[in-house]
């Protein structure tokens, strides 16, 4: 779980828009590669929420739309380099199916912006910490998803 | 919820079945997978109270085609017992397999949303001409989701639908009007018993027509048809439009329309929207008929008897859908026809995917939209 950051004593009075986002890591690179960046403490934005699939190949165009859906305001998939998959061809199958994602997100009026393909080995902590941190600031730049009802703001 | 329940049932007649087993006996799913029964599903509501039959998993596998209702002698509503109980076992957070792992369904969830600004008109090109306000409105549907979806991997263009179309429309002298905040019409919500969504949608979409000042309403899609003319009125009280299929259109105007001799020998699939629920028949049989070297050749099963293809509502399709879809298409290659023309793009989807994947046997009939057909044979 993202450990929350201690709340600032100085109270600003503009709100500044946290987003939600939710990142899709596979098992044998990508999400090996954001435990490197955690144990060698490397410091990344805390919003985003991993899912560990066997796969980046499982993610398909239902998984990233129920995100939205459900009030996502980014969503990234990530799996192993070309030609490391665990399953010698799961990511090419991702990159199919995050194309069809990106065409539905775009008829469904929503920024293609808002979902990100990328592949991150396990020895790539600092490359993780600095994705999610550059994939933050692109979200926080979008603003809240039409599809987001409460976003959240922080004081 | 017992009482829920036999209230509902009560709603659908079913208390007067007979158990004659007529509906199984017909039904295209007993056809092939004989643990689905509607016979056992009535039954089951009836002496139990349906409590088994809200967990049961079968439950979402009736294609609500209305084939048992043409056959039963008592006129029990299933596809509308199957709507109410669905409507319960969803509101205990029960549901199938939805298709696509659900893609569709979270699609129709997302439109019902009133701040999403789709961007669904990039199929239109210079050569069709519409109008934001009109007389005549041309109702799109989910074609340019579907076109993003399934283009690529079935080798067809269902926008082509949309765009022919228009084609027709125009040739006609019409230019309809195409409404860029168009939503889903709701009607897979309908049958899966989701009417809260359902209703969300039909406000946003009876709202739209309204602003365009629309007094019909033409559609390409039976689905779409059904839901326009019957269902809205049947949840909002009554609508201010005209609603008519493109095949009515067609057929309608067929001293107007100048075609091309095409040599085809040509079959049809009676959509169950289009057909069993709207009595739509004649129309596009007319509307091919009269295209010049046009041969048609029915189907043994046809028009009220018409088998559907194989899944609805995007939900629990299996071996049994595909059967079914195979079990058609090998139908409608014994005619000796060559191509099987569709009236409803998920027709087309469907019979696609079962002749899909390169170690499938192919039955290897040529599948093609109805209004695909008619644009094609157009003069000019
Ligand atoms: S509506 Fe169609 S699929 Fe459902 S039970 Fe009747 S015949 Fe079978
Ligand atoms: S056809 Fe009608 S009366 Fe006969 S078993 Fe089916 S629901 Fe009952
Ligand atoms: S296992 Fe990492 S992408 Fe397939």
């Amino acid at each position: 779980m993202p450990v929350k950051k201690p709340k600032t004593k100085k109270k600003s009075t503009n709100k500044k828009f946290v987003p939600n986002i939710v990142a899709f890591a596979c098992n044998w690179c990508s999400y090996a590669g954001a435990d490197t960046a955690g144990v060698n403490r490397i410091q990344h934005s805390p919003n985003f929420r991993i899912i560990r699939t066997m796969c980046s190949g499982r993610v398909t165009p239902a998984f990233i739309l129920k995100a939205l859906k459900l009030g996502a305001d980014g969503v990234l998939v990530s799996g192993c380099h070309f030609g490391d998959c665990h399953y010698i061809f799961g990511n090419y199958k991702a990159v199919d199916q995050f194309e069809k994602t990106k065409e539905l997100v775009k008829t469904l009026g929503l920024d293609e912006k808002r979902i990100r393909l990328e592949w991150i080995s396990a020895a790539e902590g600092p490359r993780w910490a600095q994705v999610i941190n550059e994939f933050t600031e692109q979200i926080t730049a979008l603003g809240p998803s039409p599809l987001n009802h409460k976003p959240k703001f922080n004081k | 919820m017992m009482e829920n329940v036999a209230e509902k049932i009560k709603k659908s007649s079913a208390f007067y079945c007979l158990e004659c087993g007529k509906c199984t006996s017909v039904c295209p799913i007993s056809r092939f997978n004989n643990s689905y029964s509607p016979r056992r599903m009535v039954a089951e509501g009836l002496f139990y109270g349906g409590n088994e039959l809200i967990s049961d998993n079968l439950l979402w596998s009736c294609l609500t085609c209305q084939l048992c209702s043409q056959r039963c002698p008592v006129d029990v509503r299933y596809s509308e017992y199957m709507r109410d109980i669905r409507a319960e076992a969803y509101s205990q957070g029960k549901w199938g397999n939805p298709s696509h792992g659900g893609t569709f369904h979270y699609i129709m969830d997302m439109l019902s949303s009133p701040n999403l600004k789709q961007s669904r008109t990039g199929w239109i090109n210079d050569n069709l001409k519409v109008k934001t306000k009109g007389e005549v409105l041309y109702f799109v549907g989910c074609l340019p989701y579907y076109e993003n979806y399934f283009a690529k991997d079935f080798d067809f263009s269902p926008i082509s639908i949309a765009q022919d179309t228009v084609k027709i429309l125009n040739y006609l002298g019409i230019e309809p009007v195409v409404m860029d905040n168009e939503r889903c019409c709701g009607h897979d919500l309908y049958w899966l018993g989701q009417l809260r969504q359902f209703d969300e949608l039909g406000q946003i979409n009876l709202k739209e027509i309204e602003q365009t000042g629309a007094k019909t309403v033409v559609t390409a899609c039976p689905e779409c048809a059904l839901v326009l003319k019957k269902l809205y009125p049947e949840r909002f009280g009554s609508v201010n439009f005209k609603v008519k299929h493109i095949a009515e259109v067609v057929a309608e105007n067929i001293g107007k329309l100048k075609f091309n001799t095409i040599d085809m020998e040509v079959t049809f699939q009676d959509p169950c929207r289009l057909g069993r629920h709207m009595g739509i028949y004649q129309q596009p049989r007319e509307a091919m008929l009269s295209i010049p070297g046009i041969k048609f050749l029915e189907m043994p099963h046809n028009k009220q008897g018409a088998i559907c293809c194989g899944t609805t509502n995007w939900m629990n399709c299996d071996t049994t859908s595909k059967q079914i879809q195979n079990s058609r298409l090998i139908e409608a290659k014994d005619t000796g026809a060559n191509t099987l023309v569709t009236a409803c793009p998920k027709c087309q989807i469907h019979f696609r995917c079962a002749e899909c994947g390169e170690e499938t046997e192919k039955v290897g009939i040529k599948l093609t939209d109805f209004v695909n057909l008619v644009a094609s044979a157009l003069t000019g």
